[in-house]
């Protein structure tokens, strides 16, 4: 019997061996059709757009490398950790780098955290970019094992040395978007549905109140939590009970929750085309998910550039060294948040210019927090 | 004799094949979209048993899959799936920092004695619930211990954010309430590998001496192979079914401990249930449901874990595929049908052959 068995083992190891040995020559041709190895297309990309040019004009920056730790959104969220990454991509086409300048580790889990920043670290990658909030308590341990390491934090504030913290003013971007939703509604009610409670968050639902109360403060907004990041189910839950009760502009902030607060307006619009309502899309344009036969619902979206924050960090990093343990702040005036045009009516678009430029030159100041932090 | 010798061979050999044939149809999977399996395999080996590091940390996440893994199992042996252990853990973490942070000035031996002691109640009673549930009104445990993990899940964020926390996330414990071992972390340059391997160890050991050796033990797994038998026999089926969910939630909270006293040291808002209790699950099936099993597959789950890391960057394959491979062994082995009826019949064939021969 075992030798039966074994003959059986070993004939499908031969096979895969000799298959393996064709898959590695078909690389090449296959990886290109292969969207999933990015790092590779990228590459392949990189090399045919700019040509020798760029490489051998910052033949010292080139030697740059960067990295990124994802949070347990991974890579490919469509949203805050897709950005980050988008950023590093066009970082390596702009300088030219080779495939192993830049790479993303991916997160499944809260545990992952620290191996993936040293793995990072045996890499030798010169920043190594911790995505989100969730990451402060990982970046910051090994950061201080590590102190002759550069380390990057996306959106919360780190004091040890050897980090860099990137934030967004979100709530300037917010106080627009609900100038926005203010000059939008007829129902005289608005809706925010906000992700997991906690600083960042609280920074989008106190610009987007502020805004709407800018324009208009008997206009009622109604703030719901989902209390996850993930769960569309629940996002299309609340925006139903929402749009029932009259709200006619929902804004969400709440990542991948917020697809179902889409697909209910959608499912909405459809039984009922007569009815107009919009929802806001957050942190990249989401007017494509707006699309429904009868037009576009996606009033406009908050802009956060993620991708861009790291990019300027690299680059001043490479140009005046690392700006360790200092806080860069990204707001309307930097140009790191906005909002789109979207769909809005000439006027409301007027108010949202209008409106920028009064938080930009100081006139208006958005509050950040609705509640102190303990 | 004769007979249960073959039977523990077949347990061995249904696992192992299951492995095999897992790996087999990644390898095959990954060729199918342009990846070489070699390289991936490869790197993710190399990966891990490469640096002292990453398999400090592979041991580490095994230690936690074994908890889990023996807290499905003994529900499972009593005829229960106990899809909460996610939830159990949770709250065995919640109750282990709380006690940790609320008396951060205590002896080490009796501050983590105590935290370990509260996980253990509140996994416990979170598992509790869904047998008493089960054993006076008959509802499906599947179904309690699904909506408790939603319960658990949600109760942990509020009582972080309103009553132990400092917004997202709570302090970190003392260092009275560490679980780490100089000597352990400095074998494993700085990895948090912890004390709990020990304790899964003792723990697997008394797993079995009360399975194998005791009354308590006998009664859940008669309970398991036929409740109306063994009620029959006299013995109580309610009893049985509480005991054994009571013992599941319990392992569960106690990995859920180490994992927040040993991983992470503090707690924080999460977004969805801990992998580790779901893939305890997994432990356990691929255990067959074997303490000494568990342990062993537990660790070949955690150096999958921490070896799917290296896909990426070590051989350009997505990380996912690691969670393919996983799945796919858990798919031979929830087949295992298919892998004994080829076992018997070269099994048959050879037996005939030798009577022939003879």
């Amino acid at each position: 019997m075992k030798n039966k068995l074994l003959l059986i083992l070993s004939v499908l190891f031969a096979a895969v061996l000799v298959l393996g040995a064709c898959g590695s020559t078909d690389d090449e041709s296959t990886d290109d059709q292969t969207d999933q190895d990015t790092e590779q297309n990228e590459d392949a990309t990189g090399d045919e757009g700019t040509d020798d040019e760029d490489s051998s004009d910052e033949g010292a920056s080139t030697e740059f490398k960067i990295a990124m730790v994802t949070d347990e959104g991974g890579v490919d969220d469509r949203s805050f950790n897709q950005s980050a990454w988008e950023g590093m991509q066009t970082w390596g086409e702009e300088v030219g780098a080779g495939d192993d300048q830049y790479a993303y580790y991916q997160s499944n889990d809260s545990a992952d955290f620290i191996p993936n920043f040293n793995q990072a670290l045996a890499e030798g990658y010169d920043i190594i970019y911790g995505i989100g909030y969730l990451l402060q308590e990982a970046v910051e341990d090994v950061a201080k094992l590590n102190p002759d390491q550069h380390f990057g934090l996306v959106d919360s504030v780190s004091d040890v040395e050897n980090v860099i913290s990137l934030t967004f003013r979100d709530n300037e971007a917010a106080f627009l978007a609900g100038v926005a939703a203010a000059h939008t509604t007829e129902s005289g009610k608005v809706g925010f549905v906000g992700g997991q409670k906690g600083a960042v968050i609280d920074r989008f639902q106190t610009g987007f109140e502020a805004g709407v109360a800018h324009v208009d403060d008997s206009i009622e907004v109604d703030v719901q939590y989902a209390n996850s990041f993930a769960d569309a189910g629940i996002g299309q839950q609340i925006a139903a009970a929402m749009y029932t009760n009259g709200a006619d502009v929902v804004y969400h902030a709440a990542g991948a929750v917020g697809n179902g607060v889409f697909t209910e307006a959608r499912n909405r619009l459809e039984s009922d085309p007569d009815n107009q309502i919009w929802v806001i899309g957050v942190d990249r344009d989401q007017e494509a998910e707006g699309d429904w036969e009868g037009g576009n619902f996606t009033l406009t979206s908050t802009i956060k550039g993620v991708g861009d924050a790291i990019v300027n960090a690299t680059n001043l990093t490479i140009e005046e060294g690392f700006p360790g343990g200092e806080n860069i702040a990204y707001g309307l005036a930097e140009d790191g948040v906005d909002v789109v045009r979207g769909n809005m009516s000439d006027e409301a678009w007027e108010a949202v210019e209008t409106a920028r430029a009064e938080v930009v030159d100081g006139t208006i100041e958005v509050p950040e927090f609705t509640y102190t932090e303990q | 004799m004769l007979t249960m010798n073959k039977d523990r061979l077949n347990n061995l050999l249904v696992p192992i094949f299951s492995i095999f044939l897992g790996l087999i149809f990644g390898a095959l999977l990954m060729l199918a979209f342009g990846f070489n399996p070699i390289t991936a395999y490869n790197a993710m080996i190399s990966g891990v048993f490469g640096s002292p590091y990453f398999l400090g940390e592979a041991l580490r996440a095994a230690t936690i899959l074994t908890f889990t893994g023996l807290g499905f199992s003994i529900a499972f042996k009593a005829g229960f799936f106990n899809i909460g252990v996610a939830g159990q853990l949770l709250v065995g973490w919640t109750a282990s920092i709380w006690v940790a942070l609320a008396f951060p000035d205590l002896p080490r031996l009796m501050l983590v004695t105590m935290s370990i002691a509260a996980a253990i109640f509140a996994g416990a009673v979170w598992a509790g619930v869904a047998g008493a549930l089960r054993a006076y009104f008959g509802t499906s445990e599947v179904i309690v211990t699904i909506m408790l993990n939603y319960t658990a899940l949600h109760l942990t964020n509020y009582l972080i954010l309103n009553v132990l926390g400092t917004g997202n996330t709570t302090e970190r414990v003392s260092e009275n309430a560490n679980l780490s071992i100089g000597w352990l972390t400095e074998l494993t340059a700085g990895s948090r590998l912890n004390v709990g391997i020990f304790i899964a160890m003792v723990v697997v050991f008394l797993y079995w001496i009360f399975m194998t050796k005791t009354t308590a033990g006998f009664e859940v797994r008669a309970v398991g192979l036929n409740p109306h038998a063994s009620t029959y026999a006299g013995m109580s089926a309610t009893k049985n079914i509480i005991l054994s969910m009571l013992i599941s939630g319990g392992l569960a909270g106690l990995g859920g401990a180490i994992h927040g006293l040993g991983t992470f040291g503090n707690l924080f808002t999460q977004s969805g249930l801990p992998t580790a209790g779901f893939n305890g699950i997994a432990v356990a099936l691929l255990g067959l449901g074997n303490p000494i099993g568990i342990f062993f597959s537990s660790i070949l789950f955690g150096v999958l874990e921490i070896g799917a890391g290296f896909l990426p960057n070590g051989a350009g394959v997505p990380d996912e595929m690691a969670s393919i491979v996983t799945a796919a062994i858990i798919f031979f082995v929830g087949a295992n049908y298919i892998i004994r009826f080829f076992m018997n019949k070269l099994n048959n064939k050879k037996t005939q052959a030798v009577q022939e021969g003879e």
